[in-house]
């Protein structure tokens, strides 16, 4: 049995341009031709032949990019948006939360727009005298309830707001990412009553950018990009190759930024300042590489990095040292060292050269880095000395806390029942998965 | 027209949601207020006394039907001005605002959007409802006394309510797109009130003495409903029926052009606003 049918649906949005306005209003009155004039001058797709179905009983996810069209998807599913080409045919009571307290007005009391919305989610009156407790006592408002709505937080606002719409037991559920407002203890909550829908086996339909939650809860997962049909199917599947494109996008970002750095003459007045010394020998190119050789901006923790610097000597020069530094964007230093502390003894340098600092393995966690590299006398006397102008990426999928991610494992005696959630190794990138569960049997 | 009906139809589903929006319309107009809702009544009376004090007083217009006195032509004034003022003017100016206003809901929630027109014009209608006892109140106190063609009131009414209607879906649909219509229509409400016989009867001796005059206000639908509410309730006379009945039909067509336009305009709503 089918509860939502999406079939080929495309949805164009018009945009229409101030000049363009005040010509139709003129010709609307001249001519009198008002549907003809309001063409619009130009079509944005928000989908663009998106097709697929649910099952009744599944809870479906849907992920993808801001403006990657998934809020107009629950648009078109829940009715309020028409799409412009295709079908969308859906199967029972349809509750959308899009925006919570949506049609809540700030004068009247709790009590008044728990009636008026619930009125507008398709309830009737007496059911929703049945329910007025329940609800009440979900959104955890027994005290305030009978104040008016503008005296509520932000909080409590949509705490009313999702307990009306929850309450309303359609038979599909639509979540638009409402719950990142929610608080600590009232989220848990939210997803705890997404969960007894499941059960109840109504439909789900759940956008979110918190795709652990979204691979938890979710039977399927849909991944749209700019309009279009990425993938569907097993949500660990589409969550890893959604993740992904995330780390090439976020990889060409890093790439541009390190283009910009190396062409001086362009430099912005940050980059002059971050950069200082007499130049007698000269970092003329820093390159971050994989351990395949090719340059990369965003790492694995457990992977490898090469920093490699072109340097050039003018002249010949005996007294020298190069060092590296790795902070993280709190600008805490993470490591740092240079080819004296770690027992070199600089001879001589002129000319071109290349110095390769090979890091094993990263181990650092998720987050933003920068990478300092300098050269300078024995006495710290600098002769070219760069500082925040490389930057790369560490990402995991865990989200640990820190800064070292030491390699680790768990282990745990027989009576500790335990689900390793995300098997090491299935992912392409595998990223960060130096952690290992070893379930020892106990003697 | 299949579409029309069955729009209907859907409108009837949601009686209970209009209800309830027009009480909340209701409750939230005059919350904070120390006199609350005996506001509705006092709107109508300040702007009577208003009208009387410059119209009565200062520039007494000489027609047969006041016999001179001010207080009759305060009556007068009253069965024009509460219709006109606490109910047509206002809820076209509302509604010229309405969907904008209440964007937030049309993006986010699903419901017929005509509701909210409607809402408008109903709302509206019972703050104009409340003001009909003092207006009953005053017709001894003034100098008339009641008469059986009161009971023709809800026929004059119901032609109004209509004619409401079908105006406020055009404006309110039409804002959307356009949103000078705002302004102008602000403009054009002061017009349209000197246009219809309010202050002034229509046997009034300059409007007789011109006939092209008498055409133009004729041709206003205004002037007939005005004149219904003026024949019950101050001449104590049938209203002209025949006219009130022409009326009633242009009213019928302008409520289809509204509801027909809003019905093409309603899907470029929930982007527009």
């Amino acid at each position: 049995m089918l509860a939502i049918n999406v079939d080929h649906v495309s949805r164009v949005y018009q945009k229409y341009s101030f000049q363009h306005r005040f010509k139709t209003f003129k010709s609307a009155i001249i001519k009198g031709d008002i549907f003809k004039s309001l063409r619009p001058d130009e079509l944005v797709m928000a989908l663009d032949d998106v097709n697929f179905k649910v099952e009744k009983g599944t809870t479906f996810g849907v992920i993808g990019e801001n403006g990657s069209g998934k809020s107009t998807l629950l648009k078109v599913i829940s009715g309020i948006a028409k799409p412009s080409s295709g079908r969308v045919e859906v199967n029972g009571k349809v509750s959308a939360l899009i925006e919570l307290g949506a049609g809540f007005h700030p004068e009247i009391t709790g009590r008044e727009n728990v009636y008026i919305n619930g009125i507008m989610l398709g309830l009737s009156k007496k059911e929703i005298d049945e329910k007025f407790d329940e609800i009440v006592k979900f959104a955890e408002l027994e005290k305030f309830i009978d104040a008016p709505v503008k005296t509520y937080s932000s909080g409590m606002y949509m705490r009313l707001g999702f307990s009306v719409a929850i309450n309303v037991h359609p038979d599909i559920l639509l979540v638009d990412e409402v719950l990142a407002v929610g608080d600590a203890s009232f989220v848990p909550k939210c997803l705890d009553r997404i969960a007894d829908f499941h059960q109840k086996k109504k439909t789900i339909l759940f956008v979110s950018h918190d795709l652990s939650s979204v691979e938890k809860i979710c039977n399927r997962v849909i991944w749209l990009k700019n309009g279009k049909v990425q993938t569907i199917g097993e949500p660990k599947r589409v969550v890893d190759a959604y993740l992904q494109d995330v780390t090439e996008k976020k990889e060409e970002d890093f790439e541009r930024r390190q283009q910009e750095v190396t062409g001086e003459e362009n430099w912005g007045e940050e980059q002059r300042e971050n950069r200082w010394g007499d130049r007698k020998i000269e970092i003329t190119k820093v390159r971050m590489k994989g351990m395949d050789g090719k340059e990369k901006y965003v790492f694995s923790p457990d992977e490898g990095m090469d920093i490699e610097m072109d340097i050039v000597a003018r002249s010949e020069v005996k007294d020298f040292v190069f060092g590296i530094g790795l902070f993280n964007s709190q600008r805490i230093c993470c490591y740092g060292t240079n080819i004296l502390l770690e027992d070199f003894e600089p001879i001589s340098v002129k000319g071109e050269g290349k110095i390769v600092c090979r890091i094993g393995k990263l181990n650092l966690v998720n987050g933003t880095y920068y990478l300092d590299v300098a050269t300078h006398k024995k006495n710290g006397y600098p002769y070219d000395y760069h500082r925040n102008l490389y930057s790369f990426m560490v990402s995991s999928r865990y989200k640990d806390d820190g800064i070292f991610r030491p390699e680790h494992s768990w282990n745990f005696s027989s009576q500790i029942k335990v689900k390793q959630l995300n098997t090491p190794g299935q992912n392409k990138e595998n990223l960060g998965s130096n952690i290992k569960i070893i379930n020892k049997p106990e003697k | 027209m299949l579409r029309f009906i069955n729009n209907l139809r859907e409108l009837y589903k949601c009686r209970a949601l209009i209800k309830t929006l027009v009480g909340r319309e209701l409750k939230a107009r005059y919350r904070g207020t120390i006199l609350g809702f005996f506001w509705s009544f006092f709107n109508p009376l300040l702007l009577m006394i208003v009208y009387t004090v410059v119209f009565g007083f200062i520039l007494m217009p000489r027609d047969p039907a006041f016999e001179g006195s001010p207080w009759l032509y305060a009556l007068f004034l009253f069965c024009g001005v509460l219709p006109w003022q606490v109910w047509f003017s206002a809820s076209s100016l509302e509604s010229a605002n309405v969907l904008v206003a209440q964007g937030n809901l049309i993006k986010k929630m699903l419901f017929p959007t005509e509701i909210l027109p409607i809402v408008v014009v109903t709302s509206n209608f019972i703050h104009f409802l409340l003001g009909i006892p003092i207006l009953f109140l005053f017709i001894p106190v003034l100098g008339k006394s009641y008469t059986p063609y009161l009971l023709f009131l809800p026929i004059v009414i119901l032609v109004q309510y209509v004619f409401t209607l079908g105006f406020c879906l055009l404006v309110s649909s039409l804002t959307v797109h356009f949103r000078d219509i705002r302004d102008i229509l602000a403009n054009l409400l002061t017009f349209w009130f000197f246009a219809s016989p309010i202050i002034y009867p229509m046997t009034f001796h300059t409007v007789q003495k011109h006939t092209w005059l008498q055409i133009c206000l004729n041709l206003n639908p205004m002037t007939h409903i005005m004149w219904g509410y003026q024949s019950c309730v101050f001449y104590g006379e049938l209203f002209h029926w025949k006219r009130l009945g022409i009326t009633f039909l242009i009213s019928l067509v302008l409520f289809f052009i509204g509801y027909y336009i809003f019905d093409r305009l309603r899907d470029s709503f929930p982007e527009e606003v």
